[in-house]
């Protein structure tokens, strides 16, 4: 049940993040559906691992590949399914942490804090450069193959 | 003769540049689609330089070179796919260059923007689900749907009027801040840190995260390093904003 209600939240963030990016209208729905499979990557691989860095990774790997995917099905750039679905996966909750422990004068917590959500960035723009790579070489053999049997 | 048309490709390219870059487009994307743009009009060797300030854009030796200054960003992703469109359109010769040109200023001057009715209740809507996949509790989704509404209108109204973005989000993230204390003060809410989380995401720079670190894969480290720049400035924005209400 839970997974039910996560997955139509998470797509209708991604609706809603899709709008307020001015998406275009016919595309809104493909972007709601590229953000809710990066939120169940990310909440089935939080469950297994505990870990929210190496789910960020997996999460964003997910978003990228599914954007990539659409964008040559749609002939549009791939940024425009890629941005709603990342937005879902970026660490507010740690970096508020951070900040709310510099405010208390609890710096060390606060470094914590600061570098779990870095790290998790990180993990996110990871996941996001290698879907490309590993979607270029696909299709680069895809193209290759191509020309092969054409000639 | 060949001047003339020379000169119009130049427009047309830096055209689509300007209105890809000024809508939020990666630094290599911009530079591909100006050089396909380019080559379709038979000008072989052109060079480009794209920041998120400006572009340069050269014929190469014997050509001129063009300038053009960038000054508003925002994120606008529909444009960006026309501006794709019009240049896949012109690489397979089913548009000229004139025709491609108008269609560019016809989408220069286009509001293709949603309504803003439309924006203020995605992001309140937003919020409100942000609460439930963070652990919330049912009972804190009104407060944090109100706080992310009232942060979008504040980010909005504020921007317009001052035209400093760093400004903007401070003052839309200490009213999220406000509205999330206020609440949970008249027992309208329960968990302050969650409903001011839920609250500032609609403010979070999405769009900048992604393209500063595509950029920066990709070789751009002017773009990319400005772009993470203004992350992160905006992220500080957001921060100090809950972190003065936090501190009263």
């Amino acid at each position: 049940m839970t997974w039910i209600i996560q997955g139509i939240l998470s797509f209708i963030i991604a609706v809603s993040f899709a709008i307020i990016f001015n998406a275009p209208r016919k595309k809104v729905v493909a972007c709601g559906v590229v953000g809710m499979s990066g939120w169940m990557i990310f909440s089935a691989f939080t469950m297994v691992s505990q870990d929210q860095v190496q789910a960020s990774f997996a999460g964003a790997f997910v978003v990228a590949l599914a954007a990539h995917i659409l964008s040559k099905r749609f002939k549009m750039p791939m940024i425009i399914f890629s941005v709603p679905g990342i937005i879902l996966l970026v660490p507010g909750g740690l970096a508020y942490n951070a900040m709310r422990n510099i405010v208390e004068n609890d710096y060390l917590t606060a470094i914590a804090f600061a570098s779990k959500a870095f790290m998790t960035s990180g993990a996110i723009a990871m996941g996001l450069v290698f879907a490309e790579v590993l979607m270029q070489l696909i299709f680069r053999y895809m193209a290759k193959r191509k020309t092969v049997i054409v000639k | 003769m060949l001047n003339e048309k020379n000169d119009l490709a130049i427009d047309c390219c830096l055209l689509a540049g300007r209105l890809m870059i000024e809508s939020g487009a990666e630094t290599y994307r911009v530079e591909d689609t100006m050089t396909r743009m380019a080559i379709s009009q038979g000008l072989i060797g052109t060079q480009s330089f794209v920041t998120p300030t400006g572009i340069m854009f050269s014929l190469g030796k014997d050509g001129s070179t063009r300038l053009m200054a960038i000054r508003l960003r925002i994120t606008d992703l529909e444009k960006i796919a026309l501006v794709n469109q019009v240049s896949r359109k012109l690489t397979t010769t089913e548009l000229t260059i004139e025709e491609a040109y108008e269609e560019l200023q016809r989408i220069a001057s286009a509001n293709l923007l949603f309504p803003f009715s439309w924006q203020l209740i995605a992001a309140a809507i937003a919020s409100g689900c942000f609460l439930i996949l963070f652990e919330g509790t049912v009972w804190d989704v009104p407060a944090a749907t109100v706080a992310g509404g009232l942060g979008f209108i504040v980010v909005t109204l504020i921007h317009e009027l001052t035209r400093v973005k760093f400004f903007a989000e401070f003052i839309a993230a200490s009213i999220v801040g406000l509205t999330a204390f206020l609440s949970t003060f008249l027992n309208l809410g329960q968990d302050l840190n969650i409903i001011i989380i839920s609250g500032v995401m609609p403010l979070v720079p999405g769009l900048l995260i992604t393209n500063a670190v595509r950029d920066l894969m990709a070789g751009h480290f002017v773009s990319g390093v400005s772009k993470g720049a203004e992350a992160l400035l905006t992220a500080f924005a957001i921060g100090a904003g809950v972190a003065l209400v936090l501190s009263f």
